[in-house]
């Protein structure tokens, strides 16, 4: 925990630090482009011929196909189609729906302020209701109260969230009458209304991963020697938990990647079962109908939050943990 | 998925060994005393869902044949206990023949990622150097992934129905399997045995396929329950999308999907199969965690 450890020059250390950084951003980049290759030939893996795939509900005709095939470049290496599709990407240009016939970047981005409500209000309701259960679970170890939040967190991590949101939605919304079935509300208080049950369902699943985490970690910090010490020199009781947070924030907030990656399923679960109009129903929808363009783009942004949120999670690490820094320093 | 859930819970199984005989002693009374109860409910779940997979071909000509009175029947009607969906079948025996899928699959996914974990993670635990390297890396990619994405749209383009869903899923799940095997590999490296085997002119592939494979396979078979429960909600949550099981099948993540519509009159034609994915994924993952338990308490003992 002391700093006194880094005994190298500063000079040193800043290069050690700048090194690990760089190849930890060289790693993201090769990901990405990995990613980007995979979903580009998402195009190829669809069965049938493409040509005929791009042209979706439209008549099939010589014309149209050569058309088509004119449009996309179909006759290119397969090499410098990725290419051109790439720098299109990076370029802002994400092609058009094969479904509506609309740009694909305008499809998302009218739709994308529901998911990121949706996103951020389960995300609050998790982290509020199971960091206390978790830290609560870890004190009373053994007892009934940790029996009863680690088998409940073993359900929530079993069960997946259209079948909670269901659940959620026959009783609170058909038979209580207390929320509504469909639609996204008006105004502020309105979508809150909206999004209360389908921001729950979220939760379920997220919060009981992170009851998991949450008392591991904190089970872990209260076995260690420094808390015997604190409290045989007679701490108080709260202060001895204020360092047994503070060290067991670390393994959860280095969480955060994980639990971002379980929110990109539950949401496109929780939106399909609540019919909410947003970026997860629109990727089943694309899937379903085969509409590759949206597909590929909706896939690579979810693959680039994922991978920066990754990458930023690895570099708070750093900062928070000096004891990583000395380690990826060593290396 | 499964590599999310184990770091902690595996860290928190050590630590609740506490030392010294006693509290050793202790502990084990304790679970003596607690664990059966819910074990022994978890198991007799498991059991109904296998009976009704097994008994599949009975179960399924009856659960398809539609009721001569189209539309949805609600609950307490002579000889449908559940009542039926809209098109007249029975939601209980639909249920019953829903288990094959929810049986099949997920110990498929299951297997298959155990299978390429042993062999991958194995050899680059055994030989190391350039081979674990590269078996590693692969590793770390394909974790790196949004998992649970790459299965919906890879399985969804392709279009290919329940068992392409299940092979992208063997894909996604082995990866952990791999890493888990190699980290358990590598510790028995260390050991005399390996020693002695080598002394006594055995070949590498005897050496880790008989000898030290059968020293990592509880802990992996542990593992693999939880890999069934994990794949049970990914393969019936890509069924609820329509991206798993085909249309007209007996399916959980189907089920629930076609019931959604009937909520006002039949409710249980969505809420039972909801019910029965996560009874029947919380039943695995617990048995899954009882085992990994009692592995690891033999580990210290001895």
């Amino acid at each position: 925990m002391s700093t006194t450890a880094v005994k190298a020059p500063g000079t040193k250390v800043a290069a050690s630090i700048s090194w690990f950084v760089a190849r930890r951003l060289l790693a993201t980049m090769l990901l990405l482009v990995v990613l980007s290759f995979l979903i580009f030939s998402l195009l190829y893996l669809a069965p049938g011929d493409i040509a005929k795939n791009l042209l979706g509900t439209k008549t099939v005709t010589p014309e149209a196909l050569a058309a088509v095939r004119e449009q996309y470049h179909l006759d290119d290496p397969f090499l410098v189609q990725y290419w051109r599709w790439l720098s299109g990407v990076i370029g802002g240009d994400w092609g058009t729906s094969i479904r509506s016939g609309l740009p694909v970047a305008d499809e998302i981005a009218s739709r994308a302020g529901l998911t990121v409500r949706l996103i951020v209000l389960g995300f609050l309701i998790a982290a509020v209701v199971s960091i206390p259960a978790g830290v609560w679970a870890a004190r009373r170890r053994g007892t009934w109260v940790d029996r009863t939040l680690v088998s409940g967190a073993v359900v929530g991590v079993s069960a997946p969230g259209f079948a909670v949101g269901l659940l959620l939605l026959f009783v609170f919304a058909v038979t209580l009458r207390w929320f509504p079935v469909y639609g996204t509300g008006e105004g502020f208080w309105g979508q809150l209304w909206h999004l209360t049950l389908p921001a729950i369902a979220l939760a379920v699943g997220l919060g009981a991963l992170v009851v998991q985490l949450t008392r591991a970690a904190v089970v872990r910090e209260l076995e260690q020697d420094y808390v015997t010490f604190q409290r045989s020199r007679g701490l108080s009781e709260a202060r001895v938990m204020g360092t047994v947070l503070r060290n067991a924030a670390i393994p959860i907030v280095t969480s955060l990647g994980l639990m971002v990656t379980y929110l990109v399923g539950g949401t496109i679960l929780v939106e399909v079962v609540f019919g909410l109009p947003g970026l997860g129903t629109q990727l089943q929808q694309a899937v379903l109908f085969k509409d590759v363009p949206v597909v590929q783009a909706l896939t690579l942004i979810v693959g680039l939050v994922v991978c920066l949120i990754s990458l930023a999670v690895d570099l708070i690490y750093l900062v928070i943990d000096p004891r990583i820094l000395r380690k990826a320093v060593a290396k | 998925m499964s590599q999310a859930i184990l770091p902690p819970l595996a860290g928190d199984g050590a630590a609740q060994n506490t030392p010294g005989p006693d509290g050793a002693r202790l502990a084990t009374a304790r679970r003596r005393a607690s664990a059966p109860l819910t074990v022994a409910i978890s198991a007799l779940i498991v059991l109904v869902v296998i009976v009704c997979a097994v008994l599949h071909g009975v179960i399924n000509p009856w659960a398809m044949e539609q009721d001569t009175q189209l539309g949805s029947v609600g609950i307490g009607v002579w000889g449908h206990a559940l009542g039926t969906d809209q098109l007249g079948r029975d939601v209980l025996a639909l249920l019953g023949a829903g288990a094959l899928s929810a049986v099949a699959g997920p110990v498929v996914v299951a297997a298959g990622s155990l299978v390429i974990g042993l062999l991958l993670g194995g050899v680059a635990g055994y030989r190391g150097g350039l081979v674990d390297g590269v078996v590693s890396r692969y590793a770390d990619l394909v974790l790196a992934l949004p998992a649970i994405l790459l299965a919906i749209v890879v399985a969804g383009v392709l279009g290919g129905g329940y068992w392409v869903t299940v092979l992208v899923l063997v894909v996604l799940f082995s990866p952990s399997d791999v890493r888990l095997v190699r980290g358990a590999v590598m510790e028995q490296m260390s050991r005399p045995y390996i020693e002695s085997a080598r002394v006594l002119g055995l070949s590498g592939p005897r050496i880790l396929f008989r000898h030290v494979v059968p020293n990592v396979m509880p802990v992996m078979l542990a593992n693999a329950l939880l890999n069934v429960s994990f794949a049970l909600v990914a393969i019936s949550s890509l069924s609820f999308l329509g991206m798993g099981a085909a249309v007209g099948t007996a399916d959980w993540g189907l089920q629930l999907a076609d019931g959604r519509a009937l909520l006002g009159s039949n409710p249980l034609a969505s809420i039972a199969p909801g019910v029965a994915i996560v009874a029947t994924a919380t039943s695995v993952n617990l048995l899954g965690h009882w085992l990994a338990d009692r592995f690891e308490k033999k580990a210290v003992a001895r």
